[in-house]
């Protein structure tokens, strides 16, 4: 039997044993975990199989034609392409067992604790700090662990903190050496009466983002991932996964940010120009050459072989839905200077391409600033993909503490 | 019926890239370049001679019962990136594919002789039409009046060369005439690399070859437009390795050049839009050599996005090398002159993209 018929094999008995017609949302998808069929890629008792990643595909299909619930992985995306992978190659044992199935199912929440007010772009300038518990905790297990941590700062861009039970967490745990030293990656209990979220409205109008601010949380050293110090290095696997996340689908021509526009200039000849179609034009064949790109990259994953294009998708995306919905708002002209809604909102899902043109045009704005701004990226590509020089650092040797703030 | 474009590199095209980067690494270096158009014969026959028959690559796009090679557009792409890659100074885009694409949907015996002997190699074909006319766009036609052909024609690519020109004639008919029989001029061209010339016909013997001509001209320019793309890649990809290169063996301020975040980040936009042009291209080949229903878009974009792609990065070739990219001696003059005689050739992006608007059903007020 091929990998693919067992697989098949696996889902047809999980579909036998708990009809999705007759089983609650939650029992299957706790059920299906442990059958090894939630990613199976995972190892065998934490919802996998040891499986190639590729096969996902097959069970997918067969429980969707059979009508079976999904874990709605749009809400719980951060657990999953970002906790979920870090916990998995840092965690203990007792932590994978103890996070990945409900993560997995949705019961909990993760969200990310990463971003501060004082450190973008150069995360590793973080100055939350985490500092040993003196006192020690009451329970006698965490004494064993090597006691706890308390956690003060302030977190930035936090999507999800209003609805996480669990964060991923960077902190500072040692200011005396090189910033990318001194961190500690942490497991951070949302629930902790030191933990206040704030939603951040936005230019948009609504609220997708929290700040978080961290005032004595305790953290017990059992949800430390990784080793002391060592926090930036487990926060590239975090960082990586959320790259890798990106992209990965087959896109149908006009099935981005130009196909409103394109249905606006369709349906609307009252609107059109000669300056405006000749932009549309112009925008239609880069969309559709970014389309082909992500495509080419996806037939190059597909065959096992990644190409450096990854590096630059997030960057071309990003210039052409600023680009396109700044076209769209022209294009409609008086129409173009309303706006559908400014009441503060907190979406659960976030759309790039939904609402009206106003709204597209002004989230667009992030889409160069947040994963990692394009001026980043650009150094990314000049450095990674065409081997240029380094930017010169100054930052790199000296204590955290004596760098200029 | 609509497939999911292939826009990869199979194991064979990698393996005939690599036998035509040798041959053109050996046989066509810049300076062998910059010698021979300076010269009176800019054409490397020679070289032309290895590629074309030697190693059977002006067949490519010719079935085998017709003596070709019974390859396609995709392999036919590879070729052409790595002869824009070295500017190569050889009729291939012109003959293995436009004259060649124009013999093949002629269809009867003259034809199917011809194409014999352009897939071969020893006969050169230039299809007598200006190199500006895009795919579907009107261009000038010769008198025909018993049997003979009257009239002149200009800035035909590489009919110095052409042992063959492809005419089309008033009548709507397509003749063959042999290049002996017409006069044909060199003009001063902009790319020096492939030579532009004036045809002039006075009572040139003319062989039918179809009665559509349209039709004929038409598939040629579809099919020349869609694979310079590819040579329009080669030509990009050239100018930013090289650019590259130099700024990072270039110092002054004591750093070297590639070390500058202005440069580094002009540099990593230019790897973006070539990474663009190379899967627009690949689309394109693959759309021709399937025959796909989305094969005129394809083209149209990739056409489209590829000359400001190419002019872009031999632009900045030329600017990052600073004084020594304005010297006569270095070659990336060769480039800047390829890329913009290749962003007018088979139709400038502006028309390209006049065509998506009727294609993509995006209409102008």
């Amino acid at each position: 039997m091929t990998e693919a018929t067992e697989l098949l094999v696996r889902t047809r008995k999980l579909l036998a044993a708990h009809p999705p017609a007759g089983t609650g949302r939650l029992d299957f998808l706790r059920a299906r975990f442990d059958a090894g069929l939630a990613w199976v890629h995972y190892p065998e008792g934490l919802g996998g199989l040891g499986a190639p990643r590729s096969l996902q595909a097959v069970v997918d299909a067969e429980l969707e034609a059979a009508g079976a619930p999904d874990n709605d992985p749009r809400r719980i995306g951060i657990g999953l392409g970002m906790a979920a992978p870090t916990i998995l190659r840092f965690g203990t044992e007792e932590q994978k067992r103890r996070y990945l199935k409900p993560l997995w199912t949705g019961e909990e929440v993760w969200c990310q604790l990463f971003s501060e007010p004082g450190a973008g772009s150069d995360l590793a300038a973080l100055g939350t700090r985490a500092v040993r518990d003196e006192q020690g905790p009451s329970r006698s297990s965490e004494a064993e662990t090597g006691g706890g941590w308390v956690v003060n700062g302030q977190k930035v861009w936090t999507s999800s903190a209003h609805l996480a039970r669990w964060a991923i967490l960077i902190a500072r745990t040692d200011p005396d050496v090189p910033k990318h030293q001194g961190i500690t990656y942490f497991i951070c209990d949302m629930t902790d009466l030191g933990v206040e979220v704030r939603s951040l409205r936005q230019i948009t109008g609504e609220a997708e983002f929290n700040e978080v601010f961290l005032t004595d949380v305790r953290i017990p050293d059992s949800c430390r991932l990784g080793e002391v110090g060592d926090g930036w290095r487990v926060a590239q696997t975090t960082l990586m996964n959320e790259r890798v996340s990106i992209g990965g689908m087959r896109v149908p021509r006009e099935g981005g940010m130009i196909g409103p526009v394109a249905k606006t200039w369709r349906e609307r000849p009252d609107l059109r120009t000669h300056d405006l179609h000749q932009r549309l034009l112009e925008l239609w064949v880069q969309a559709e050459v970014v389309r082909l790109t992500g495509e080419r990259l996806r037939q190059q994953l597909v065959a096992g072989q990644p190409g450096p294009e990854g590096s630059g998708m997030k960057l071309a995306f990003a210039r052409l839905n600023q680009e396109i919905s700044g076209l769209e708002v022209e294009i409609l002209g008086s129409e173009g200077l309303l706006y559908d809604d400014w009441t503060m909102r907190r979406p659960e899902l976030v759309d790039f391409t939904g609402r009206e043109a106003g709204y597209r045009y002004l989230r667009a704005k992030g889409n160069s600033i947040e994963g990692g701004t394009s001026e980043v990226l650009l150094n990314i590509v000049a450095e990674r993909v065409l081997g240029l020089p380094a930017e010169p650092r100054t930052d790199k040797d000296i204590p955290w503490k004596d760098l200029a703030r | 019926m609509t497939t999911q474009p292939d826009l990869l590199y199979s194991e064979e095209e990698e393996a005939l890239r690599r036998a035509v980067r040798d041959l053109l690494t050996d046989h066509c270096d810049p300076a062998g370049v910059i010698a021979r158009i300076a010269s009176n014969a800019p054409h490397d026959r020679s070289l032309w001679k290895t590629l074309a028959q030697s190693m059977g690559l002006a067949g490519l796009l010719v079935p085998e019962s017709l003596g070709g090679q019974g390859a396609s557009h995709r392999e036919a792409a590879v070729v052409l990136e790595e002869l824009g890659r070295a500017v190569a100074p050889v009729p291939y885009l012109t003959s293995a594919v436009v004259a060649t694409e124009a013999l093949l949907a002629c269809g009867g015996d003259e034809a199917a002789g011809l194409l014999a002997e352009l897939a071969s190699g020893r006969t050169v074909g230039a299809l007598a039409v200006g190199l500006a006319v895009r795919p579907g766009g009107a261009y000038r036609v010769v008198r025909h009046e018993e049997g003979s052909l009257y009239g002149e024609l200009t800035t035909v690519a590489d009919a110095a060369v052409a042992d063959v020109l492809l005419v089309p004639a008033r009548d709507g008919g397509l003749y063959a005439v042999d290049a002996d029989a017409a006069t044909i001029i060199p003009q001063v061209s902009l790319d020096l690399t492939r030579p532009l010339a004036t045809v002039t016909f006075d009572g040139a013997a003319g062989r039918l070859l179809t009665d559509d001509a349209q039709t004929s001209v038409r598939r040629a320019l579809c099919g020349g437009a869609g694979l310079l793309t590819a040579e329009q890649l080669g030509v990009a990809e050239w100018c930013l390795t090289q650019t590259v290169r130099h700024l990072k063996e270039r110092r002054q301020f004591n750093r070297p050049l590639g070390g500058f975040q202005a440069l580094k980040h002009r540099l990593a936009e230019l790897w973006l839009e070539v990474a663009g042009l190379r899967a627009a291209a690949r689309n394109a080949a693959d759309a021709l050599a399937t025959g796909s229903e989305d094969m005129d878009i394809a083209v149209a974009v990739a056409q489209a996005y590829a000359a400001p792609v190419a002019v872009h990065a031999a632009e900045e070739a030329v600017q990052l090398h600073g004084g020594v990219g304005m010297t006569w001696e270095h070659p990336v003059h060769l480039y800047l002159k390829r890329a913009k005689a290749d962003s007018i050739a088979y139709g400038t992006a502006g028309s390209h993209r006049a065509t998506l608007a009727e294609l993509a059903d995006l209409r102008a007020p």
